[in-house]
């Protein structure tokens, strides 16, 4: 069918901000989709608050709105873009929901708007627990017994035929949220209660449980004229009762015969058709019943996912480019297969590789949180490997994770062979974290496989598995690493790591690589060509294997000049899609300069790992070992100019060392001179040398010393390990107790692992300068204040550029000593510099020669692409060449505000802290700052509460602050409760009509129930950190964060957010795409 | 292993050519010549092992885990195995499946059949893809150790099969009479029938008797069929076509309907005045896209064969009604003049997807109409 015509102008919805359960998966469909919609002569338009994104990138779509994805704001790209199809399956459940609204609320009628990929009466029934059920009954497929609840007492009722343990899951929720299973009547009510306030319709689904059972995903492309193909089969080793995210998975599914497969394949087709899913990609979950093969359908996503990104990445088939042709009217045997270049996309495709991701959690930044895994998603990343056999690529997955694992690690256990069986046991019946390290340990104890299968359910195939590499490690610890070259080289196949060699034989890693080049064994790379070599395929799309000889290397160099660009790895809080965008921008320079770019990574969400993102793609760990083969290959024709380790984040900045001890020559930046900005007695002589202060500071090897520097620093100090990135374990202390406390519980302090013990400049702003420099000049790419006050993690703070409240003098002060610095540094590429302005001084709190988290959002605010010219700099261009604008006169303000997962982490404090929480940022921008904060509050998922009462309780010396931002909320026609002291204060100080009400010792109700009853619209508390006692303001902000109450924890984002209510209350929100705000730079 | 003591080989590929992969046996301890095919799906080797198209030949399956689901009672094409080797990436792994009876290599070795694993499938099946009229070669497993000078030698003679009647060794080896529908009996020549075709056939409600494939049309008259079906089976269209259209032919004009799939296919259109060629590039996966030309719908499909029609030898009073999506070829016919279909690929899956099994129904409809006439 030729495209349709019937419409021009596509608005595309993005997915917002990284959350858990919704990452970059939906930048790399959503960027997929402007491409092809471009391609194919449309007009495309696109939303998405995430200005970290390669789709928000202005050259991506023809207009692009980095606005808050509301209702409010679509209707007005509607009509100002006169938008007539709507495409809402490329931005994960956001976009679905958001779709909904639109269409509920009757704008997609008014304004003639077309819903493309999905119409709304598919994503209900898609969504909604009871018509799905029906459709399946329908059409004779099995569900698990059920029931649709909207209150507890429904849910009681179903509970005598469903019984325990039973699951519930909320409608409408992202990746489970809320949602749980139950295995008693306790945690029943508790769950269903929980699911019921998650829900945006309460309402939650009371279901059988089939946990343990077999857990099988399918993901379906389907076209207009009904042609279906399945692009790939999902196993879950993870089993039932895990959420899908949270499961290491394998494709193709491996323990299935061809009727088992075939018949799920069926069912997997009939629900789409069933669905009615008219056009694209969805996802089909099935359980089976490893007894018996009873297979029950699960539930359906009638859009691109997270698997969809997984099985695009695992075959090589795009599903999001095919999904978004056929939305506009194109069938599967229209479309061309990218990577065969020859054959249509209508066929599936064949591998003949196997595939493992395993997924990374982040529960120690949430220590209050139990870490369990269930049906709701915890994971903040995951890695995917390759591999020419299960345990190749199942111990490639391990290395990949970068949590310390370099195969199947042993669990530190103490105590004595029984204790330790006991510890191990547990372990295993409770699914949490890494459970397959347990599973190895099991086997190295000599626990039945039986016992081990009765606990977790992971098929005895994959128990085999493990066995197995549990069995050769045996052998290695016992014989050593052996001389021979076959020997050696069976222990590579089964995917053991250098790292993991040394480790079992006591060996260094570099002996065993020695060793290894020694004999001459090395992998070879296969490619990706979605069909297994029965046609030719010539995309560079490639992964490593240790195959049996005579084996054929495929990779196919090139003798251009290159460069190979190593990425991020799987996300984690602290390195996410940022330095994934930045590694992109690398490649398109690279291309751009006629370099041929070389992407490495393992992280099947992103845009870097998309075959056409390169020149070459190779989908590998970011280990040392992993990396130097790549090299090898690569070197050895055409014209190797370098790595690039400075875009990707510290994963590929930990390579630095071993590539330069290998001679590998680095690109931009000197890693001495990185390393000059992490050593503390060097950086400190800098900064002596050109004249910058930093706040006063002592190294402690002991708690004596320890105690002794912050006493002469003087208290609050801020103590951290020297050992840890990333702002771990990092804590400001106000008192000898507190710190005692830190030294007895977070870190020990030993000869070898000091603490560092900083004077904490209180009340002092933050500032990030990022800037560009070729070793000559320097260019101020951006200015950031951060809105919250130091002592929060920069990755966690609001910010605004321009800043929005500082004296021009610090300003020009802050930029000239980054210049000196960029400039002593020898800095070629980005560097990062924070500053802390304390008392009209300025201090250096850190420096980083490297690109930063702040890059996309400096380059989205000032239209300067500041990763692909640093890329160029890289390559020897000067700044000169690019006639770079001056940033100092915008005429406009991009704030950018985070969001936390706190609500993923029951029980975790929403305070605010060194130590970075938060999973991804959303950028407002506007004329002015309140209008942008607004904005980008509005896109972190909060609405604005217009009117109704402020609860206000604030520590004594905050209360001076408060005092005019109360006068001002009055003065806005709120009103204001508060607890005695804060009331006393305000009251004394002419805001009469403050209503007191109690802490929570002081009886009921309290400001818990107030907070319950939904009178509160907005919190504004800050907590004493002096007190170890801080029941009321964990209760306060815990349930504020339950019921979505806005809560502001710092004087300063309060103020930030009464301006923005300032500017609201004066006139609407009104949208404009980024490039209006670049032209009317220019014109400036 | 004594790293003094040479390193015995007991297992190893060896192409016709003379290059030599070593390997790791299991199965039956000994030597195998033949052609080399492959097959690209990634479930369901048990019904490749026991398809009777895949008789004689050395089958090499390019997913590197075989074995994993071990064999169960249900899924065989045939009383044996017919491919007479296997090639695989990784060693077959103990069963893990609820329908398991029993572990790929035990049947194996129980049958007499050897597989060797160990090799770089993936290149063996770009050689096998690029090697025109086919790739020959050895498998040898000894446990004692293997003589590769003597088993060059005898990879080297190997006669490369062209023009052979293989049909012939696996027909009507079943012998089966199915179903009991009197007014839906159909005649099913066996040119190496698949199970598969058999249980659809006859879950259309279809009575089936299977005949060998060198039957006389008398022997067919005296059952009284409503259709013929023309089964899949191994071997060269030309050579099996020696015996086979002329009994078509005579079939035609008795007018009964007739149904031909894969070699079936080949043999109807012989008989229709077609010509058969060998492919450059055979068809050897579950995941083949053909067009509906009708339609224009694509189904996918499964595919196992290496020759096809002739696309310019077709009369005019046959008809080209599917194509493949992936070079063209001729993916189903149907005669104007007779009521006779036929697919290249396989509607019965098994394995693979079940997209297709809708010809069968074509063909219950195709006898109830002629017996309206």
């Amino acid at each position: 069918m030729p495209k349709r015509n019937d419409f021009k102008n596509i608005l595309i919805i993005g997915a917002g901000p990284i959350v858990i359960g919704q990452a970059c998966e939906f930048d790399y469909s959503g960027a997929q989709a402007c491409k092809a919609l471009k391609q194919e002569g449309y007009r495309v338009i696109l939303i998405n608050s995430n200005p970290a994104t390669i789709m928000t990138d202005p050259n991506m779509a023809d207009a692009t709105y980095v606005e808050p994805i509301t209702v409010e704001a679509i209707e007005q790209i509607i009509k100002k873009e006169n938008i007539d199809a709507l495409l809402p399956t490329m931005g994960g459940q956001t976009a679905l929901n958001v779709a909904m609204d639109l269409a509920k609320a009757g704008i997609l009628e008014k304004y003639k708007v077309k819903m493309i990929g999905a119409r709304p009466e598919v994503i209900e029934k898609a969504e909604d627990r009871q018509m799905f059920r029906d459709a399946m009954d329908k059409i004779g497929l099995e569900s698990p017994k059920s029931a649709v609840c909207r209150s507890l007492a429904d849910a009681e009722q179903a509970l005598i035929t469903v019984g325990l343990p039973a699951i519930i899951r909320p409608s409408f929720t992202l990746g489970g949220l809320g949602g749980g299973v139950a295995h008693n009547t306790e945690e029943f009510t508790k769950i269903v209660l929980s699911g019921l306030a998650s829900s945006p319709i309460s309402e939650v689904l009371v279901e059988e449980s089939v946990i343990g059972w077999k857990e099988m995903e399918m993901e379906v492309v389907r076209d207009a004229k009904d042609n279906c193909i399945i692009v790939c089969s999902i196993e879950n080793l993870d089993p039932m009762g895990i959420h899908t995210g949270d499961s290491i998975t394998v494709a193709p599914a491996l323990t299935l015969t061809d009727p088992e497969y075939q018949k799920m394949r069926d069912a997997a087709i009939a629900v789409l058709r069933e669905i009615g899913v008219d056009t694209g990609g969805s996802n089909v979950q099935f359980a089976i019943n490893p007894d018996d093969g009873r297979m029950v359908v699960i539930e359906m996503n009638p859009r691109v996912s997270r698997s969809s990104a997984l099985a695009s990445k695992a075959t090589g088939f795009p599903i999001a480019a095919v999904a978004a042709k056929l939305a506009v009217g194109y069938t599967l045997d229209e479309i061309m297969n990218d990577i065969t270049g020859s054959t249509p996309a209508s066929f599936e495709p064949s591998i003949d590789y196997v595939v493992v991701k395993i997924p990374r959690f982040t529960f120690e930044k949430f220590p209050d949180a139990e870490p369990i895994l269930g049906t709701s998603m915890k994971s903040i990343g995951e890695a995917m490997a390759i591999g020419r056999s299960f345990q190749e690529a199942f111990q490639k997955a391990l290395r990949s994770m970068e949590i310390g694992f370099s195969g199947l690690n042993e669990p530190k256990l103490e105590g004595l062979e029984e204790e330790k069986k006991d510890k191990v046991l547990y372990e295993l019946a409770y699914s949490r974290p890494n459970r397959v390290i347990y599973v190895a340990e099991a086997f190295r104890l000599g626990i039945d496989l039986e016992e081990i299968y009765r606990r977790t359910k992971i098929d005895r195939w994959f128990l085999r598995q493990i066995a197995q590499i549990v069995e050769k490690e045996k052998l290695i610890r016992k014989n050593g690493i052996p001389e021979k070259k076959e020997e050696l080289f069976e222990y590579k196949m089964a995917g053991f790591s250098d790292a993991r060699l040394a480790e079992l034989s006591g060996n260094s890693e570099r002996k065993i690589r020695t060793l290894r080049t020694k004999l001459d064994i090395h992998p070879v790379f296969k490619r990706i060509d979605t069909c297994a070599a029965e046609l030719n395929a010539n995309t560079a799309y490639m992964y490593s294997t240790y195959e049996y000889a005579p084996a054929q290397n495929e990779a196919e160099i090139s003798d251009r000049k290159k460069v190979i660009i190593f990425g991020g790895g799987p996300n984690r809080i602290g390195q996410g899609i940022e330095f994934d965008y930045c590694c992109c921008h690398a490649a398109f320079a690279l291309k751009e300069s006629n370099v041929e770019a070389i992407m490495v990574n393992c992280n099947p969400e992103t845009v870097s790992t998309d075959y056409d993102t390169s020149d070459r793609l190779y989908f590998e760990p970011l280990t040392a070992e992993d990396t130097l083969e790549i090299i090898r290959m690569e070197a050895q024709k055409g014209k190797l100019l370098g790595v690039i380790v400075q875009l990707g984040g510290q994963t590929p900045l930990k390579l630095s060392q071993v590539l330069e001890e290998e001679n590998i020559p680095i690109l931009g930046t000197s890693p001495d001179s990185i390393d000059l900005a992490e050593d503390r007695e060097r950086f400190k002589d800098f900064l002596n040398r050109i004249g910058a202060l930093q706040p006063e500071s002592g190294i402690a090897h002991d708690r004596e010393k320890a105690l002794k520097i912050a006493n002469q620093l003087g208290y609050p100090v801020l103590l951290r390990p020297s050992y840890v990135l990333g702002g771990r374990a990092m804590k400001i202390v106000f008192d000898d107790y507190s710190l005692n406390q830190y030294i007895d519980e977070v870190v020990k302090v030993t000869g070898q692992n000091p603490i560092l013990v900083d004077k904490f400049l209180s009340g002092a702003d933050e500032v990030d300068v990022d800037v560009l420099c070729d070793g000559n000049d320097v260019y101020i790419a951006g200015v950031m204040q951060q809105i919250e006050e130091a002592g929060i993690h920069s990755g966690d703070s609001s910010c605004s550029l321009p800043p929005f409240s500082l004296p021009k003098r610090i300003v020009e002060k802050m930029k000239n000593q980054a210049k000196q610095i960029a400039i002593g540094l020898k800095v070629r590429g980005l560097m990062n510099v924070q500053f802390a302005v304390h008392q009209g001084e300025v201090y250096i709190i850190e420096v980083n020669p490297r690109a930063s988290r702040t890059v996309p959002f400096v380059a989205k605010a000032t239209g300067v692409e500041v990763a692909k010219i640093a890329t160029k700099i890289m390559l020897g261009e000067n700044l000169k060449q690019f006639n770079l604008p001056n940033n100092d006169n915008l005429n406009y303000i991009a704030v950018k505000k985070v969001v936390f997962p706190f609500s993923r982490f029951p029980g975790s404090d929403t305070v605010l802290g060194p130590e970075m929480k938060s999973t991804g940022e959303v950028m407002g921008i506007d004329k002015d700052f309140g209008l942008a904060f607004a904005k980008a509050q509005i896109g972190t998922g909060f609405e604005l509460p217009l009117d109704g009462e402020v609860f206000v309780t604030v520590k004594n010396e905050d209360k001076p602050d408060i005092l005019p931002i109360c006068r001002q909320l009055f003065n806005l026609g709120f009103s204001i409760c508060a607890t005695s002291g804060t009331a006393k204060f305000l009251q004394e100080h002419g805001l009469t009509k403050v209503r007191r009400i109690n802490r929570v010792s002081e009886g009921r109700p309290n400001c818990v129930d107030e907070l319950i009853s939904g009178k509160i619209k907005l919190v504004l508390i800050t907590s004493d950190n002096k007190s170890r006692e801080q029941t009321d303001g964990y209760l306060i902000r815990q349930n504020a964060l339950l019921r979505n109450i806005p809560h502001y924890t710092t004087v300063s984002s309060m103020r930030a957010f009464v301006s923005a209510i300032e500017s609201l209350t004066q006139e609407e929100l009104k949208v404009k795409p980024l490039q209006e705000y670049y032209q009317m730079r220019k014109k400036a | 292993m004594k790293s003094t003591e040479e390193a015995k080989i007991s297992a190893a590929l060896i192409l016709k050519d003379g290059e030599v992969f070593v390997a790791k046996g299991f199965g039956a301890q000994k030597i195998i010549t033949g052609e080399i095919v492959f097959n690209t799906g990634m479930t369901g080797y048990q019904e490749v092992l026991t398809d009777p198209s895949y008789v004689g030949q050395i089958i090499t399956f390019s997913f590197p885990h075989i074995g994993n689901v071990g064999i169960n009672d249900q899924d065989n094409q045939d009383k044996k195995i017919n491919a007479s080797g296997l090639i695989v990436r990784n060693l077959p792994t103990n069963a893990s499946n609820w329908r398991a009876a029993q572990d790929l290599n035990v049947w194996l070795e129980k049958n007499n059949v050897t597989g060797i694993a160990c090799i770089d499938t993936r290149w063996l099946v770009k050689k096998i893809r690029k090697t025109h009229g086919g790739l020959y070669g050895l498998i040898a497993y000894d446990e004692n150790g293997l003589d590769i000078q003597a088993l060059k030698k005898k990879a080297a003679e190997i006669e490369i099969m062209e023009g052979q009647d293989l049909a012939a060794q696996v027909t009507a080896n079943k012998n089966q009479e199915l179903g009991n529908n009197p007014s839906l009996k159909v005649a099913v020549i066996d040119y190496g029938i698949k199970q598969g075709i058999i249980d659809n056939l006859v879950n259309v409600g279809c009575q089936i008797k299977v005949f060998p494939a060198n039957v006389p049309v008398s022997e067919i008259k005296k059952f009284a069929p409503d259709g013929i079906f023309l089964s899949n089976g191994p071997g060269d269209p030309e050579a099996t076509g020696k015996y086979s259209v002329p009994f078509i032919k005579e079939a035609l004009k008795e007018g009964w309907p007739i149904f031909g799939i894969c070699l079936g296919h080949q043999m109807l259109a012989l008989a229709l005045g077609a010509k058969t060629i060998k492919m450059k590039i055979g068809h050897r996966g579950e995941n083949h896209p053909i067009k509906d030309l009708k339609t224009s719908k694509v189904y996918i499909s499964s595919q196992n064969h290496g020759f096809c029609v002739d696309a310019d030898s077709l009369p005019d009073d046959v008809q080209i009604t599917h194509v493949s999506l992936f070079d063209g070829t001729i993916e189903g016919l149907k005669s104007n003049k007779y009521p006779a279909f036929s697919v290249q690929y396989h509607p019965e899956a098994s394995p693979g997807p079940h997209d297709c099994r809708i010809h069968f129904l074509e063909f219950v409809e195709l006898m109830k109409n002629a017996k309206k006439k």
